[in-house]
């Protein structure tokens, strides 16, 4: 009897419980016009949400710090929350409180549509004029027209291969694709959705007949042949990476010997003696070119509008780059880097290097490359095909 | 003060309440409330393009986790592994619980259990990053072990897996069935032994059956905490994917779904349970 007791008011509880949660609704509002401007000395303080290494305040390294002198120039707060994923940050860009993002194609078109950020007049931000021409008004920041940001620094995700162990070094994709690979089982791949795009890529030139020119903009024939490279590649996989830490260490004990990565994490293996190579082969690469946005409802605008000009200017840019291991955004930054060969090796200044870099972007229904006469796989589909496959 | 206690002294009911209270806003909200949250989220759509949780009923999450057979199989993976580990860790645990309960002189009990233990004052990651240099293929201490055998490291997979989550989870089985075999009273197995049982015989007998529930009670951790694992199926299942993986893939971007991915380790619960209470072992625990 007295179980029954019990029982009842749980269930009172929990029935409560599902009422609150139920409750609870967040309400998108449409985006609104840029800020007129002109930037204030309005004191105040910014939330800033950026990936590790984007916005250091001297609490990781004490030698590292670009955000304490931003406070002490211009009098605005700073307090910095850091993300691991795309994915992540979209989550917390929606759930508020937030007045800045520094976010990857694949998160920003999310967040614009999403109507999380306001559009960005550009000519409050004077450091944007020295932007590369290459990462401006691109389809991952700009839209209709209207520009959601100001570029930060971009990457190449290259085929990196343990020097002794693959001869002669490769100069193509095919070594991680291939079933006859020489490397098989001792290979890697990014364990995220989005390197769909990436088997994309090698399909652009190893199958041209299927008429990929974006390879976020896959229709059903397109994405289900990226679907079979990649099933093609699983046997041959070792491990598919997303925690950089892990990598790096199964490089060191030789369990992995090639596939996708970045040029920070080539440079951590090389930093006592060059073990790896980083390439971008002829197939050309996927990549990411980050931008700084701004929350539609920030209450710090004017801060705001400083902190992206600061974290652009040449100076903070070079400090920034240099630190994540990235190519600057700013063209005046190459000259103020710590190593002068900073530019050369993350290849900012060569136009030629990034033609063929197919940055991240959020896939939508809307194929990205024009095409109106089919539909594409949005990045939802693309989520759900992911999970299916590494777990078939 | 004295008026409180004269009110909870003379109204029984206020006193249960007062009593109760606290551990059935645990068991309410905390528990059954976030399972109940669990559940109504995974009727909910996303908006597939922002990845934001639309509040609409929908019933197409459990008809992509029932459909595609890739979840099927994952989900026979997850507990085929989470029951490797169980005899594994039964069979292991056993004799240590039996020579530390029954052999062992009583002094050096104390020291013999805190030596089952120890492994649990250690960290999780530290444990398992050790057992993923010791697994490495070619390069680890397993493969150095066995390689004069002719045989190599199985390398990170399945077998690792249930390597790593069996030393994980092996304390969680000694100790019940230690406790289950310490209360074991001497007279049963010498009356045993009186009537002609091999040792064998008694154990196989008298003492497993008796220690059964205490068994039960092990394998229920090790059986959940098995199902519920991808920490250590990350770190060494090299391209392996168990249940908890695919949560973790697909929260962030697919929360609903991710969420009717989650009910599956709680049915299979259910289910053990359930099995487990018609053997009555749940009875005696």
């Amino acid at each position: 009897m007295k179980i029954t007791r019990v029982r009842k008011s749980v269930i009172a509880i929990a029935a409560g419980a599902l009422l609150l949660s139920g409750c609870s609704s967040s309400d998108s509002e449409s985006a609104g016009g840029a800020y007129a401007g002109p930037v204030k000395d309005t004191p105040g303080t910014i939330n800033v949400l950026a990936w590790p290494g984007y916005a250091e305040d001297g609490s990781t390294d004490p030698n590292v710090d670009w955000v304490t002198p931003f406070e002490k120039e211009t009098g605005c707060t700073v307090n910095v929350k850091t993300y691991g994923t795309s994915d992540e940050a979209v989550q917390l860009m929606q759930s508020g409180g937030y007045d800045v993002v520094s976010a990857s194609g694949d998160a920003s078109l999310r967040l614009i549509f999403g109507g999380d950020l306001q559009p960005v007049n550009l000519d409050l931000i004077p450091n944007y004029a020295d932007v590369f021409d290459n990462l401006k008004d691109r389809p991952w920041n700009t839209i209709d027209g209207a520009n959601y940001g100001v570029p930060h620094g971009r990457g190449a995700n290259v085929l990196q291969y343990t020097i002794d162990k693959v001869k002669p070094a490769p100069d193509s994709w095919s070594v991680v694709w291939e079933p006859n690979s020489p490397l098989k089982g001792k290979i890697t791949a990014y364990d995220s959705a989005i390197y769909i795009a990436d088997a994309a890529v090698y399909l652009m030139s190893t199958k041209p007949e299927l008429g990929i020119t974006d390879p976020y903009a896959l229709d059903q024939t397109q994405f289900d042949a990226a679907m079979a490279l990649l099933k093609q590649q699983k046997p041959l996989v070792a491990e598919y990476w997303a925690d950089y830490t892990k990598y790096v260490a199964a490089v060191q004990a030789g369990s992995i010997v090639a596939g996708t990565s970045w040029q920070v994490i080539a440079n951590v293996l090389n930093g006592e003696k060059a073990t790896v190579g980083a390439v971008k082969p002829k197939e050309g690469a996927t990549g990411w070119s980050d931008t700084w946005m701004i929350s539609k409802n920030t209450e710090s605008i004017d801060c705001a509008y400083k902190w992206l000009n600061w974290i652009i200017s040449p100076a903070t840019n070079a400090q920034a780059a240099e630190y994540f291991g990235e190519a600057p955004a700013n063209s005046k930054a190459c000259a103020l880097t710590a190593s002068k060969t900073h530019c050369e090796s993350y290849h900012a200044e060569e136009t030629d290097y990034w033609s063929n870099v197919y940055y991240w972007k959020t896939p939508t229904e809307e194929c990205l490359d024009g095409r109106t006469d089919v539909k594409c796989i949005p990045y939802a589909e693309w989520v759900k095909a992911w999970s299916s496959f590494r777990n078939s | 003060m004295t008026n409180t206690r004269r009110y909870f002294h003379s109204h029984v009911k206020a006193r249960i309440a007062a009593l109760l209270s606290l551990p059935i806003a645990w068991l309410g909200v905390l528990y059954i409330g976030s399972l109940a949250a669990l559940f109504i989220t995974s009727i909910w759509k996303i908006d597939t393009f922002t990845s934001k949780v639309v509040r609409e009923f929908t019933l197409s999450n459990f008809i992509d986790v029932l459909t595609d057979k890739a979840y099927f199989n994952v989900t026979m993976r997850t507990v085929g592994v989470a029951i490797a580990v169980t005899i594994i860790c039964a069979v292991l645990a056993i004799p240590m619980a039996f020579f530390i309960a029954r052999v062992a002189k009583p002094k050096s009990r104390p020291v013999l259990i805190a030596l089952v233990i120890t492994p649990l004052w250690a960290s999780y990651l530290v444990k398992i990053y050790a057992w993923r240099t010791m697994m490495a293929p070619d390069s680890g201490f397993l493969n150095w072990l066995i390689s004069p055998l002719g045989l190599s490291s199985p390398g990170f997979g399945m077998v690792a897996v249930i390597i790593g989550l069996s030393y994980l989870w092996l304390p969680y089985m000694v100790l019940p069935i230690y406790a289950g075999m310490e209360k074991l009273p001497d007279s049963i197995i010498d009356a045993s032994a009186d009537l002609g049982a091999k040792p064998g015989r008694t154990f196989l007998k008298v003492i497993l059956p008796i220690t059964w529930p205490a068994i039960i009670a092990g394998s229920l951790f090790t059986f959940s905490l098995s199902l519920g694992d991808y920490i250590t199926v990350q770190i060494l299942g090299g391209t392996f994917q168990m249940l908890g993986n695919v949560v973790y893939q697909n929260f962030a971007l697919n929360l609903p779904f991710a969420a009717a991915v989650a009910l599956i380790p709680v049915i299979v619960m259910f289910i053990y349970l359930g099995s487990v209470r018609k053997t009555g072992a749940l009875d005696n625990l």
